[in-house]
């Protein structure tokens, strides 16, 4: 080769710039990705140090030592009953909780009886169906404080209750301890007795619901279509239909759901059963495309190899392409499911904002979800519900990481190198 | 198409091809082929990329079914039964002619199941004892029994590849095929994984129809009694290797096994 020009300078000043001002780039694009990466794990790091503040009050309780004298102020029903199945009935018929309100006032003073909750008489009614020798004598109940008491605890004597409370801590009556009841019950006007459990459960079988529904005919279709389907117009149309469908706001989802499932087939509203339909309908377009890569991605080679040695389509499907597809497609359906367990528009179409006050028995009875509980509660005027709300945000977000945590488990485990 | 007809008729022709033209959608891949492979004898496929040879291959256990625009006219018959009549069973069909592909493509299994893979689907043996058996003399025949028996159950693609091609010689062999197709079997491998296989298809050779495609002209010289030289899709000369190789009778035969272009 004939040059015309003059040699490069690779040494000159001209040169050395160019490198320092290449360096240069290199080092700012460094610092702009590490700041990115600061600032998104701040606001994680803030998010979490708030919730879990806030949060780990609302999985305590106060409770405050009430006297009660059964000889006193007699508790007039039959022994014999107090083992019937109707033994609540019974109790609360005989007049316990004014009993229990009496002895509040004795034993706090003045408004004693607001300063526990209003559903305090039902833990005692539990102690005394436990053990009726109780109704014979004089007992320290432990009985949960009303919120206000709770609050007034918790933030260590402030605000109107302040004074009494603190004479009370000094008196050594008070005691805190874990909240059973938030883990037992379902939602409750009163903060002493709501509970997270039936939200939780309601999301448990909305999710398994879904999934049921969702996962095979999601992974169906994905198999279909890349497999089977041959590539033409209508398969394209479908294509685009899929595409589409993952990206319609899941409220229009709640809509149809009530449209078809509530008003067409009379499915049991406000239901898991119903809810599950509904966040299937939304998953399965995210599962169909998930599957679909992660059948694309099983190498054409591998595919060759079985029908080589005589394997039928449907036995190079189920002995080959579906085990190599399964981590991704695992990961892609378990990630749709994360995301259907924190929706809460479209069920709220499907009637899962009432109040439940019960844990639900089954897919077919009324139920709410966690991300909708969390809703509800943050909505609630009694300020004992704001704790129980960020409480309610990390169950939510335990059981989240808990089923990312499964599908990383699972990729893992049924990852083939080839 | 000019063929050295002399001396080459051969009396039951295992796969006979006449007149096969395959087609991809509008184009034509392959024009009017017709070659019979031998049962005693090793069948050499030549020529430049994209001459169509690795499409006939293909065709010969209609492997070209999984692509949608493919289509072949022509007969083409397997111990004279056209194999593309409906009555043709594929799944069937592709065990008695089995293939070998150009990349080893081991099941990510382990070495046993992997040639056990064949004869299971097919219920080839009726116990697991049956299926020892098979699985040794198909590991034996591909001359890997001795580098892998104490690791069957190691995953098959931890060998090195020359080892799982051999391999997958071993899984096309479990499964008693009649006819074996070996789509250029040795370009992903080093000269001594090369030299195995070839010798490995010596010892094939009479056992089963072998139908080799190459791009190694000194292999095709090294393997095959027969070789069919294609250009651009046309079967440009048909003959004895050794002829094929020392007296070309077409100007392009020439010229491509001289190496003035390929």
């Amino acid at each position: 080769m004939n040059r015309e020009t003059a040699p490069t300078d690779w040494k000159g000043a001209v040169m050395q710039k160019r490198i320092a001002s290449r360096y240069g780039a290199e080092r700012r694009f460094k610092l702009f990705g590490l700041g990115a990466v600061l600032l998104s794990g701040l606001f994680l790091a803030f998010l979490l140090f708030v919730m879990v503040g806030n949060g780990l009050r609302g999985f305590t309780y106060t409770n405050v030592e009430v006297p009660i004298d059964f000889k006193a102020m007699p508790l007039t029903v039959d022994a014999a009953r107090l083992s019937d199945p109707d033994a609540d009935q019974v109790i609360a018929n005989a007049g316990l909780a004014d009993i229990v309100a009496f002895a509040a006032d004795e034993a706090l003073g003045t408004d004693g009886a607001k300063m526990i909750s209003e559903n305090a008489w039902k833990e005692v009614r539990t102690q005394i169906k436990a053990d009726p020798e109780l109704l014979n004598g004089k007992t320290v109940f432990h009985l949960p404080t009303s919120s206000e008491v709770d609050i007034a605890a918790k933030d260590g004597g402030k605000g109107a209750m302040g004074a009494k409370v603190d004479a009370l801590e000094k008196d050594g009556k008070l005691s805190t301890g874990i909240h059973w009841p938030f883990f037992k019950n379902a939602d409750a006007t009163d903060p002493a007795v709501a509970g997270i459990w039936g939200a939780l459960k309601g999301s448990l079988l909305t999710i398994f619901i879904a999934f049921l529904i969702a996962f095979p005919t999601g992974v169906l279709a994905a198999l279909y279509l890349e497999e089977y389907a041959p590539k033409n117009r209508w398969t394209d149309l479908i294509e685009v239909s899929i595409n589409n469908l993952a990206a319609v706001p899941s409220i229009i989802f709640g809509l149809l759901a009530l449209a078809v499932f509530i008003n067409w087939f009379g499915i049991c509203q406000a239901s898991p059963l119903v809810g599950g339909l509904t966040l299937a309908l939304m998953t399965m377009p995210v599962i169909v495309i998930a599957s679909r890569n992660a059948i694309k991605s099983v190498p054409p080679s591998i595919r060759d190899a079985a029908l080589g040695v005589g394997a039928s389509p449907v036995q190079v499907v189920f002995h080959h392409v579906l085990p190599l597809a399964l981590p991704g497609i695992l990961t892609g359906t378990i990630i749709g499911m994360a995301r259907a367990l924190g929706e809460t528009a479209p069920l709220l179409l499907v009637g899962m904002r009432a109040f439940i006050g019960d844990v639900p028995g089954g897919i077919c009875s009324p139920s709410t979800v966690l991300p909708m509980q969390i809703f509800l509660w943050s909505d609630e005027v009694d300020r004992g519900f704001v704790e129980k709300t960020s409480a309610a945000i990390i169950v939510l977000l335990i059981v989240l990481l808990s089923m990312n945590a499964l599908a990383i488990y699972l990729r893992n485990k049924f990852e083939k190198r080839w | 198409m000019t063929m050295t007809q002399d001396d080459l008729t051969i009396a039951d022709p295992k796969m006979k091809a006449e007149g096969v033209n395959v087609f991809y959608g509008e184009k034509q891949a392959i024009n009017d082929v017709s070659i019979d492979v031998g049962t005693d004898l090793v069948t050499a496929f030549i020529g430049p990329s994209g001459c169509g040879k690795s499409t006939f291959l293909r065709s010969l256990n209609r492997m070209n079914d999984t692509v949608a625009s493919a289509r072949v006219t022509g007969t083409i018959l397997l111990d004279g039964e056209d194999i593309y009549a409906p009555s043709m069973d594929v799944v069937q069909l592709r065990a008695r002619v089995g293939m070998v592909f150009q990349k080893p493509n081991p099941f990510p299994k382990s070495i046993y199941d992997n040639v056990a893979y064949g004869p299971r689907i097919h219920g080839l043996a009726p116990g697991k004892a049956d299926l020892d058996v098979i699985v040794e003399r198909a590991l034996v025949r591909a001359g890997l029994w001795e580098e892998v028996k104490d690791r069957l159950s190691e995953s098959g693609t931890a060998l090195s590849g020359g080892q799982q091609q051999r391999l997958c010689i071993a899984r096309a062999i479990a499964v008693d095929p009649e006819v074996i197709l070996m789509d250029e079997p040795c370009s992903a491998l080093d000269p001594i994984a090369t030299a195995k296989i070839e010798e490995l298809i010596h010892e094939l050779r009479g056992k089963y129809a072998i139908v080799i495609v190459t791009h190694n002209m000194q292999q095709a010289a090294r393997v095959s009694q027969r070789t069919a030289f294609f250009h651009l899709g046309t079967p440009v000369e048909y003959g004895k290797t050794t002829d094929i190789f020392t007296n070309p009778r077409q100007e392009r035969t020439k010229d491509y096994i001289t190496g003035r272009y390929g």
